[in-house]
């Protein structure tokens, strides 16, 4: 775990009866994506949580390396230090880009808005900045100054990555991102986010039950059930030679669907 | 230049207070009210402004009623500014409404329960039709022959099932004094049912009635409602025991709300609590609605509607506060305004500018 | 007046009010929370800035209440009479002669000296309350020094409009730290708030809060590098004295719309005028 952003040791976490998290490792190295998978209910978007600080294990470790190279226990941070985090050197892009948009601010407010809490107080360079990303997410930079609520889901979801990218974070939490989206426009929005994580070497998280999302965009994968990483690999050895019966019937499902 | 500042506030002022003084007296040759008329035949008005002015007193409550020309909110308000000069001697004990003498107790979940149900002194089964005669009703109205009565509380047979979830542990801390400390959020349960007794009749009505229909269900039920009067009692330290103080009416709204249980609790039913000084039945059921509705955190339920939000609710449910805050726009805000008007005066112009 | 104490609040209040106070000026800019008692006033008339002036008032004193920069408007004179009444101080409508000023939307415009207290009525304290309303949110906001959504709103505002379009109650950022509302005192007023020798008091009884600007402490005005703050008033010179930097309202004179522009600072506006029928008498 020498050079990971980060690293999950132990993780468990149960809800009453139910157990959300056992045992589970994780490693993220910069610019890697790792893609989470399972059905709903076998803790992926807990693990998500609780990698990201927003939800505390009962047991394990989540350990952050910062820039300058130091290590931290994730959920020992001082609020206020990781609140700062999540508005800097992390980001989060949410499955409706509602959940994290302000909706009554434009678009330029809304890609500006990391920029300003960072203490960027020059009007010009936060517009500036503001049409280069919605020219980067493919939105016309003449709609700067449009609310959000007259673009279509898709480029709601490209306004979102645009505002969580602008601070070049190097770590990107993703929840189910193309979710809810028709496929045409998922594809394209799949292709954006590996051109940009790509050109931009962000590291991701990425959770999805998406088989073919995870294909496209993921290096490495894990497999969840009831709480439990059964399955773990690089993600073109997982699909085409699943050896956990679980994951060879959700390979197997995406290719009768 | 014929402009003269405006002057002669305190003259205007004062004639303005002699005009009021008149328009509250009305017509001279109709006999003026006194407030033990007040007190004894408007008591349900008087009611309200104790509770709203959170003090126990039917003398002072009339007086407001009528400085305030039958104006409860301002009622409320003079009856509040009084009690704030008042000093305090004693913390009360906490009240056993279980032991008091009722005049009125009904429960909604049981066909009859020990003690039976009381109706007493209510509008419930009243025909609303004008009674003309009333005006002129004979001086002397028919004896009431029932006795007020200790009655057992109807939750004790749903308790010893464990079905109702039980009285919350007694607890030695001092509850906390809205009047004394500035409400802070989270506010735990002994601000908030203080915050609602005194809270506005309307709003809690209001909120009550949203959770009715849908905008935060909780699936209420009568357990018990009572009026009567219970004693109030004070343990000075000198003395080392209780002393009754004086009675007084209260009214007591007992809510059942069904409940599916949660990772902690077994199924049961869950609880909402009202009470309040005087006989008002409207204002202890919406305020145990809205305590119920206020109880999701706990309870791990979403809050999603007005009446779950523990600070919306009490940051709005005060109808002296409100009142003050919306009448206050009467203020002079010509300063502002003044501003205002410039910043659009000069909108306008860029806007003109870059057209052309 | 017989019955009530002096300056109406009992003195166990006003030292509650004074701890509140002095708990203000040590962290200028942040609000605290305190006891607000219930007063003879209606809330919304000015009842956090009458508690804070009565807990610090005392017999020597000199008051002079303003409302609208006008010492005769009728909640000015309402205000001043409760104090002459419960109190007995002497109150005074020249600004210099004071030494204590309960305010309401504006700063006097005769500077400030040493000593004195200018009192604020504050209606809602929490700068970001139209943009976030909880205020369990926005004390974390300030706590964590979080003041991203606030320039948000700047940005929108010239984006949408070519400039800030807060005209009053502009915020401004304290010794660095809080974001604070400076009361509904137009923006016009804002410069006069920072490096005062007068200490400012800003009290919100229906909102429970108390926060203060210590003497000499620098407030800054929130705004862009590129689009630096700016006061505005109506341009003209007033009518009656002919001032030409102070804050103007606006008088309709008669039902044709004709209009006139004259001092918001009665004050400062006699004593302009005075000055000048002196100088003519002695020309």
């Amino acid at each position: 775990m020498s050079d990971a952003l980060l690293s999950a040791r132990g993780l468990g976490l149960t809800f009453g009866p139910i157990t959300a998290l056992d045992e589970v490792h994780a490693d993220l190295w910069p610019g890697e994506v790792l893609a989470v998978v399972g059905e709903s209910g076998s803790g992926k978007t807990t693990l998500l949580n609780v990698l990201s600080g927003r939800m505390a294990p009962d047991a394990g470790t989540v350990w952050y390396r910062d820039p300058a190279r130091h290590l931290h226990d994730l959920h020992a941070m001082p609020a206020p230090q990781l609140r700062a985090l999540h508005r800097s050197d992390w980001g989060f892009v949410h499955q409706n880009p509602r959940d994290s948009l302000r909706m009554r601010v434009s678009a330029g407010g809304n890609v500006g808005e990391r920029l300003m809490a960072q203490g960027i107080r020059h009007y010009g360079d936060i517009r500036a900045a503001a049409q280069d990303w919605l020219a980067q997410v493919e939105i016309d930079p003449a709609r700067i100054d449009d609310l959000p609520h007259t673009f279509s889901g898709g480029m709601l979801q490209r306004l979102q990555i645009a505002r969580t990218l602008v601070t070049h974070p190097r770590l990107v939490f993703m929840d189910e991102p193309t979710g809810g989206l028709d496929v045409s426009v998922q594809a394209r929005l799949l292709d954006l986010i590996r051109t940009l994580v790509t050109r931009l070497g962000i590291a991701v998280v990425l959770v999805t039950h998406d088989i073919a999302v995870a294909r496209l965009l993921a290096g490495r994968l894990l497999v969840m059930q009831g709480g439990r990483v059964i399955e773990s690999g690089l993600t073109d050895q997982v699909l085409d030679d699943p050896q956990h019966p679980y994951t060879q019937l959700l390979v197997s499902s995406v290719l009768s669907a | 230049m014929a402009y003269v500042a405006v002057k002669g506030g305190e003259r205007a002022i004062d004639a303005a207070h002699a005009w009021l003084a008149a328009e509250r007296r009305g017509d001279p040759a109709v006999p003026a009210l006194t407030t033990a008329q007040i007190a004894e035949q408007l008591g349900r008005a008087v009611d309200r402004v104790m509770a709203e002015g959170s003090l126990y007193d039917r003398e002072l409550a009339a007086l407001a009623i009528q400085q305030a020309q039958g104006d409860l909110i301002e009622a409320a308000f003079l009856l509040r500014a009084y009690r704030t000069t008042l000093p305090r001697f004693a913390y009360g004990r906490p009240v056993d409404t279980a032991a008091m003498l009722a005049i009125r107790r009904v429960s909604a979940i049981f066909k009859d329960l020990p003690g039976g149900q009381v109706l007493g002194p209510t509008y419930d089964y009243t025909h609303r039709l004008l009674d003309f005669a009333l005006p002129d009703a004979p001086a002397a109205p028919a004896e009431v022959d029932a006795e007020p009565q200790p009655l057992a509380p109807a939750f004790g047979i749903l308790g010893q099932e464990g079905l109702v979830e039980p009285d919350e542990a007694k607890s030695d801390d001092a509850p906390g004094d809205l009047t004394r400390d500035p409400l802070a959020f989270p506010a735990a349960r002994d601000v908030r049912l203080q915050a609602l007794a005194r809270g506005d009749e309307g709003f809690l009505l209001a909120l009550g009635y949203l959770t009715q229909r849908g905008y935060g269900n909780n699936h209420p039920f009568v357990g018990e409602l009572r009026v009567g009067e219970a004693s109030v009692e004070i343990e000075p330290p000198e003395l080392g025991f209780a002393i009754d103080i004086g009675d007084v009416v209260l009214t007591e709204c007992q809510m059942v709300n069904q409940f599916t249980g949660s990772r902690t609790a077994p199924p049961q039913f869950t609880r909402g609590y009202g009470l309040c000084f005087g006989h008002s039945e409207r204002r202890v059921m919406g305020m145990a609605l809205v305590d119920r509705a206020m109880r999701g955190a706990e309870l791990g339920e979403p809050a999603e509607a007005p009446a779950q939000d523990v600070e919306f609710v009490l940051s709005h449910c005060d109808n002296v506060e409100a009142t003050g805050f919306v009448e206050h726009l009467k203020l002079p805000h010509y300063v502002d305004f003044q501003s205002e008007l410039e910043t659009v005066r000069r909108m306008r112009a860029d806007a003109e500018g870059t057209s052309k | 007046m017989s019955g009530y104490n002096f300056a109406y609040l009992d003195e166990q209040t006003k030292r509650m009010i004074r701890r509140a106070i002095l708990k203000a000026v040590a962290i200028p800019g942040h609000q605290i929370p305190f006891g607000s008692r219930e007063m003879p006033l209606p809330y919304g008339w000015g009842t956090g800035g009458i508690q804070v002036t009565a807990s610090i008032l005392g017999p020597p004193d000199v008051l002079k209440v303003i409302d609208q920069g006008a010492d005769d408007t009728t909640n000015a004179v309402s205000i001043r009479r409760f104090f002459a009444r419960t109190a007995g101080v002497a109150t005074t409508t020249r600004t210099v002669d004071a030494t204590i000023i309960q305010t309401r939307h504006r700063i006097p415009e005769t500077p400030l000296h040493e000593g004195q207290i200018l009192v604020y009525q504050v209606p809602l304290p929490e700068p970001m309350a139209r943009l976030e309303p909880s205020r369990a949110e926005t004390t974390r906001m300030h706590g964590l020094q979080e003041y991203g959504l606030m320039h948000v709103k700047l940005y929108e505002d010239i984006a949408r409009y070519g400039r800030v379009a807060n005209s009053y109650d502009f915020p401004v950022m304290v010794n660095g730290r809080y974001l604070m509302s400076p009361s509904p005192i137009p923006a016009f007023d804002n410069p006069k708030l920072h490096m005062s020798p007068a200490l400012q008091l800003f009290g919100a009884g229906r909102e429970k809060r108390i926060y203060a600007v210590p003497p000499y402490t620098a407030v800054r005005s929130l705004d862009f590098d590129d689009h630096p703050f700016r006061a505005g008033r109506a341009p003209g010179i007033c009518a009656l004295c002919g001032a030409d930097d102070s804050y103007l309202d606006e008088v309709v004179t008669d039902d044709q719309g004709t209009r006139m522009f004259v001092c918001s600072d009665t004050d400062y506006c006699n004593e302009r005028a005075a000055a000048a029928a002196i100088q003519g008498n002695a020309a």
